[in-house]
């Protein structure tokens, strides 16, 4: 099995390593590492990461300027010609910020950093990310960011309901985030961004291991393993 | 030339820091404050030669996000 994947570093990430592992031990091959600076990715990439973190050190708005970095413009074309792009926190704040995903993050309502683990329900167990879940399933995921409350206007958040693209939802409230979204698809399905942190959650150590489906089913649904 | 630049958030969207702020002010004992809504000021200086336009597209690429924020630009002198 052949699985190409490669997780970008913006200055300022600080979950790059830990989702580059992740990918590595649940796939069996290496993850190429990307510098932001770069303005090309290797070839035929199966699965591109954008990472969590404070790139640019949250400047101007979370994951404003590193949506606007050269490796961007790269990660923007593959996208649209279908390679799968997951993005964590921050990752998921610069897929917003890119154009790539609808809506936007904003502090949170409580105002307050949320670092705790917490109840997602799986809403969509078709997509490429989440087949290796059941529909309704709760997981236990970590969470920790300052600007994860998601906000889009009424009639994007209806879109998104009824083309199934929540991926996820929180159980509870974590950070004000509109009809408790924690993970959105693309329209296509290959792009996911999601606040919560899967790598974080796949090595019995790290006190549960509920979020190596997700690459178990990017990886399966990639490469057919 | 300086420009500045307002940025302040859509009406309707949730600005937790402004609440933050309001409750502050309301704790030192100002009455009378209805509501706060934290915004950004960005100061440029910029060449003459630089257009309308492009201050336009600075906003809109940039400075602001148009999901979330309005923008207003100031020709200071």
């Amino acid at each position: 099995m052949s699985f190409r994947s490669a997780v970008v570093t913006f200055p300022g990430s600080n979950c790059d390593r830990d989702l580059a592992v992740a990918l590595e031990k649940i796939s069996g091959n290496e993850c190429i590492r990307v510098w932001h600076g770069d303005a090309d990715l290797p070839d035929n990439l199966d699965f591109i990461g954008l990472p969590g973190g404070f790139s640019y050190g949250d400047y101007l708005r979370c994951g404003a300027i590193a949506s606007r970095s050269p490796v961007m413009r790269a990660v923007i074309d593959a996208a649209n010609r279908g390679v799968p792009v997951f993005g964590v926190c921050n990752g998921f704040q610069v897929l917003t910020e890119s154009g790539l995903l609808p809506g936007a993050l904003l502090r949170n309502s409580g105002i307050r950093f949320v670092c705790r683990d917490v109840t997602l329900k799986v809403e969509n167990a078709q997509s490429l990310f989440t087949s290796g879940y059941e529909a309704g399933q709760e997981i236990s995921i970590p969470v920790a960011h300052h600007d994860g409350n998601y906000h889009a206007d009424a009639e994007t958040l209806d879109r998104l309901e009824g083309e199934g693209r929540v991926a996820f939802r929180y159980v509870g409230e974590v950070n004000g985030s509109a009809r408790q979204i924690a993970g959105v698809l693309n329209a296509a399905g290959n792009v996911l961004g999601m606040m919560p942190h899967p790598e974080r959650a796949i090595d019995a150590k790290h006190g549960g291991t509920d979020g190596r489906a997700l690459f178990e089913s990017a990886i399966r649904g990639l490469v057919g393993a | 030339m300086k420009v500045r630049v307002h940025v302040s958030l859509k009406s309707g969207v949730l600005d937790p820091q402004g609440r933050a702020i309001h409750h502050s002010l309301e704790g030192l004992g100002f009455a009378g404050v209805n509501d706060v809504r934290a915004g950004r000021l960005f100061e440029l200086d910029v060449d003459e030669s630089v257009t309308d336009e492009a201050l336009d597209d600075m906003c809109r690429k940039l400075l602001a996000n148009m999901v979330i924020e309005n923008y207003r630009i100031e020709k200071v002198a």
